[in-house]
């Protein structure tokens, strides 16, 4: 149906967006990528020289750069895990008939509304601290000694905070794609005789296969470049422990001020985060062609 | 309309323009101290006092702040008029032609009042480029009823092994009483502050003369194997996440026999209002090794500084020096008591019968202070100055990489012998790249 | 949807929900309780806590160091603005992709979100220095693009999964109808899509308020918002605990209050196409 004219005037219609985009993407990542090839530190001002690839080789040379890629993959894969099946579980519960269902989904997405500085913030001092926080109180309630949750599992307790902050949107698109399910099916499955199990496996799962897909679509764009909970816990540390890539670049360009290494580390995070998205895309692609 | 009032009119409206015209903002980077929060609660002092200038303030935590604050200027990005930084930036920043040298000040600034280790510091060719708000120097604060009922005596200076087994006889780790709480939180401003001016006291040293980095020398060894004994049998738990600030709360509560660290903390140990143990709280002066002539060296001030970006350079220093002024003290002493004053930066302060008699500490910073030679913070030869930091740009990023290593043998991930060797090579590897060794 | 179970059944769903629930929310709960405590209450056990004394001296103090409406009014401006201007540049194009798909239209798209995962710390140098040439550092203006650009990629995408759901047969019979584009428009479409506008309004205007890495680094004093409030009470110097609370609430409560009178329509457009 559509017809030459009507392309046209879409293509006019997308081009404002794809113009604005390009030039987002483009120019930041044009200047990245000129700093990356130059000795350029912020603290000591000079002509900054051309190095050539010698940031780069700085960069993934440091002791701490293949803990960071590992970190970032365990950070991202942890959290999707857990939001992926705690969301699934989550749904399963809040589609069942109960009272105050109104109730109890707004306080399960309440989490979402959170600011992430101030979830870190909060989960650092007034749950995970040994002496003051409540983990500390209860086990001391109990006899036990407090778990030290960030010095002894730094990187858990960040996925821990970080799938805190996003259980409520898994659970909610879920949720919705869950409620759409036509329950004539569902029915005739029971009358055949399916057990829940069945009925969950070869019904359910393949109707949420999509939104799935979409978590973790989404939640991956964001969870690549996870920084300010890390930031407030942690600092990276002990040690590299709870160092993801984005830290990494952030302790070269804004705490050395060493903005061409840092920029070189920015331009190996693009790369890769698009080697993420062509999965991704592939992914989705088989997904979502509707 | 009459020609006068005409002209009347026109007057008015040309003096509303000037007034509008001189009306400054100064917009003031701060971090989130207790005696900067305090500075901006009595800005109206000021204000009254300069109708003309508009204060703006942006605290933030000193991370953020210090991130900040050097992006702006070494951009020259002109966000900020005053900003508070510490005695580590402000001779690099001056050597780069970055500050506005303080000439000038005011009549009855009286900037030979400045102590004189303080006021070195701040100094390039004997100008000022920065003017102090606090100063400190690091000493021991300990519970005098803990070591009474424990037994132990603290002597006023202590050497590592006093305080050691003071630590052993004070901790009861059923009462939630750890004998000592040391930073431990990695940063430069951190952990490595103590464990900087601990090594110097240790008789060791960042880099030799031809800058190669010293942590395989056997002084840093015993530094950091006395360090983690110390807080893993006597410390607090969680302790590798506790900087100045956590260490303060758990003093506060009465859950430390001992703390080493910042000696302007003594005014918020003994302040009855916070500190539930303000009338038990001793001190004494940061300890050494024995054998070792050296108390750690530790010197800091937080300092107003006027970026040459600002573009309100007059005002800026009209509020600088009204901040760090003899005024400003008296003010504070007016409205929160004598022992409220921001300590380490004036002699007459210390010379103030008032002082002494409110703040019982007075004399023990001030001789910590006085005892601090930055020009030779190690006794073996150097090729650098500083005090708990080497005083190089580069620090920042080197002091955390290692003050990371060391948190980590802290929290038991690592232990002394890699956390060195990791520190050896990651300290080596900067210092290479940034051509101090060609 | 409801299906009959018995109340046996429907007790046990509605007692686990309850928990779990309850569980979820606890740390938003527990932060607005100890912003009604003194800070030397807040650090004790949870039944210290509890047990004493109520008030609102926290609140007093916070709001006396900072300027909270400032700040508020701040994140207002910024994640509204950039969300409405986000819309006003998304709308057509979602719209042309959906109604009039091409073979790139997907790619298109993919292409789109992936530039959201330039990570912003490997960027900030290169956009503060462009902010900073243009005399646009701590200026509202350049952080409502800026946060408009960063979710852009998401509007569209949302709307674009939400128009495509619009059935065209509709258009088809509008179309039969003699309906001008105008009309066609007005009438039969926008009513379609409202529902799906306003989740994708409510989702990116809460991205926009807890964006917190721009928002700190570009700002100053006069267009910081929320974000860079709290951090001026991320551990200070002595007993925290009491006033961070009441910062942390203090910055979340609009938003939370927003959220939860608005999910219904929040809910209904958060499908991002995984619903067919």
């Amino acid at each position: 149906m559509a017809t030459k004219a009507s392309r046209a005037a879409a293509r006019a219609m997308i081009s404002p967006s794809v113009i604005l985009l390009l030039g987002w993407m483009l120019i930041p990542l044009l200047m990245t990528i000129y700093f990356s090839t130059l000795r350029y530190n912020l603290l000591m001002p000079g002509n900054n020289p051309f190095v050539g690839w010698e940031n780069y080789t700085y960069f993934v040379t440091d002791p701490a750069f293949a803990t960071a890629i590992w970190n970032t993959l365990l950070l991202v894969g942890g959290v999707l895990l857990i939001t992926v099946v705690g969301g699934i579980l989550l749904a399963l519960l809040l589609d069942m008939p109960m009272w105050g269902q109104g109730v109890v989904r707004i306080m399960v997405i309440a989490p979402f509304f959170v600011m992430p500085t101030v979830s870190a913030l909060v989960w650092k001092n007034m749950f995970f601290n040994p002496v003051n926080g409540l983990f500390g109180h209860i086990a001391k309630a109990l006899g036990l000694t407090p778990f030290d949750f960030l010095s002894q599992a730094p990187l858990a307790s960040i996925i821990g905070i970080v799938s805190w902050q996003w259980l409520p949107f898994a659970t909610l698109i879920l949720l919705t794609a869950l409620q759409s399910l036509d329950s004539e099916q569902l029915e005739a499955a029971e009358m055949d005789g399916a057990d829940p199990v069945n009925r969950f496996v070869f019904i359910m799962l393949p109707h949420l296969a999509r939104a799935i897909t979409v978590v973790i679509l989404i939640q991956t764009i964001f969870l690549l470049s996870i920084f300010a909970e890390i930031f407030v816990t942690t600092s990276g540390g002990p040690g590299d422990a709870s160092t993801n890539l984005t830290y990494l670049i952030y302790q070269e360009s804004l705490l050395s001020f060493d903005v061409g290494t840092g920029s070189a580390g920015g331009v190996i995070a693009i790369i890769l985060a698009n080697i993420v998205a062509i999965f991704l895309m592939r992914m989705i692609g088989k997904n979502l062609d509707a | 309309m009459q020609p006068t009032f005409r002209a009347l009119l026109g007057a008015t409206a040309l003096t509303a323009v000037a007034a509008a015209a001189q009306a400054q903002t100064v917009t003031i980077a701060t971090v989130n101290n207790g005696d900067m929060i305090r500075m901006q609660g009595l800005t109206q002092d000021f204000t009254e006092q300069h109708p003309d200038i508009d204060l703006e303030w942006v605290t933030l935590e000193e991370n953020v702040l210090r991130q900040r604050v050097t992006q702006d200027i070494a951009t020259g990005g002109g966000q900020f008029d005053v900003m508070t930084i510490g005695n580590y930036e402000v001779p690099i920043w001056a050597n780069q032609g970055w500050l506005t040298p303080l000439e000038n000040m005011p009549e009855g600034y009286d900037a030979n009042d400045i102590l004189p280790a303080i006021a070195g510091g701040l100094s390039v060719d004997g100008t000022l480029y920065a003017a102090p708000f606090y100063g400190e120097s690091a000493m021991v604060m300990y519970r005098t009823d803990l070591a009474e009922e424990a037994g132990v005596e603290i002597p006023d200076q202590p050497t590592w092994a006093d305080i050691k087994t003071a630590a052993e006889a004070m901790t009861d780790e059923e009462n939630e009483i750890y004998g000592i709480c040391l930073r431990g939180k990695a940063g430069w401003g951190e952990n490595m502050a103590l464990i900087t001016a601990m090594s110097n006291s240790y008789g060791a040293r960042w880099f030799d003369m031809d800058w190669q980095a010293q942590f395989d020398s056997p002084e840093w060894e015993a530094t950091l194997t006395d360090y983690l004994d110390l807080m893993t049998n006597y410390g607090p738990p969680g302790a590798s996440s506790n900087g100045f600030n956590e260490n303060l709360s758990l003093f506060q509560q009465g859950k430390c026999g001992m703390w080493i660290d910042a000696t302007v903390a003594a005014s918020f140990v003994t302040d009855e209002d916070e500190s539930t143990v303000a009338d038990s709280v001793g001190f004494a002066q940061f300890p050494n090794k024995e054998g070792v002539d050296n108390r750690g060296n530790w010197l800091w001030s937080w300092n107003l500084a006027i970026p040459a970006s600002s573009d309100a350079t007059e005002a800026a220093k009209t509020f600088v020096a009204w901040a760090t002024s003899k005024g400003y003290t008296e003010l504070v002493a007016e409205e929160e008591g004598w022992a409220a004053a921001p300590p380490g930066t004036r002699t007459s302060l210390y010379e103030n019968a008032e002082y002494q008699e409110a703040a019982p500490f007075a004399e023990m910073t001030l001789n910590q202070i006085n005892a601090v030679d930055t020009k030779k913070p190690s006794v073996q030869e150097i090729p650098y100055t500083g005090a708990q930091f080497v005083a190089i740009p580069e620090f920042q990023g080197i002091g955390t990489a290692v003050g990371q290593q060391f948190s980590a043998a802290l929290a038991g991930q690592t232990d002394a012998e890699t956390a060195l060797s990791n520190a050896q090579r990651a300290t080596q590897r900067e210092i290479d790249r940034a051509g101090y060794t060609d | 949807m409801a299906r009959a179970v018995t109340p046996r059944r429907k007790m046990l769903n509605t007692a686990v929900a309850w928990i779990i629930g309850l569980l979820i929310f606890f740390p938003i709960l527990w932060i607005v309780i100890l912003s009604f405590k003194t800070e030397g209450d807040a650090i004790r056990t949870p039944l210290g806590v509890l047990t004493s004394g109520w008030t609102f001296d926290s609140y007093s103090v916070v709001q006396e160091r900072s300027d909270y409406f400032h700040h508020f009014w701040n994140s207002v401006i910024l994640s509204v603005g950039s969300t409405v201007l986000g819309l006003v540049i998304a709308v057509p194009s979602a719209w042309a992709m959906a109604f009039v798909p091409g073979k790139q239209t997907k790619n298109v798209l993919m292409w789109m979100l992936s530039t959201k995962m330039l990570p912003p710390v490997g960027v900030l140098m290169p956009i503060y220095l462009i902010c900073q040439s243009l005399g646009l550092l701590d200026t509202r203006i350049a952080l409502t693009l800026i946060l408009m650009m960063i979710n852009l990629p998401i509007i569209i995408w949302m709307l674009y999964t939400y128009f495509r759901e619009i059935p065209g047969d509709i258009l088809e019979a509008a179309r039969m109808d003699g309906a001008a584009l105008k009309e066609e428009v007005l009438f039969v479409l926008l009513p379609m899509a409202v529902p799906g506008i306003a989740s994708t309004l409510l989702l990116n205007i809460i991205l926009a308020w807890n964006e917190a890495f721009w928002t700190l680094n570009l700002t100053a004093a006069n267009s910081a918002p929320l974000t860079a409030f709290i951090a001026s009470y991320s551990s200070p110097e002595g007993l925290f605990y009491a006033k961070l609370s009441a910062a942390s609430t203090m910055a979340i409560a609009p938003i939370l209050i927003m959220g939860w009178f608005s999910q219904k329509q929040l809910v209904r457009g958060l499908t991002f196409g995984a619903v067919k």
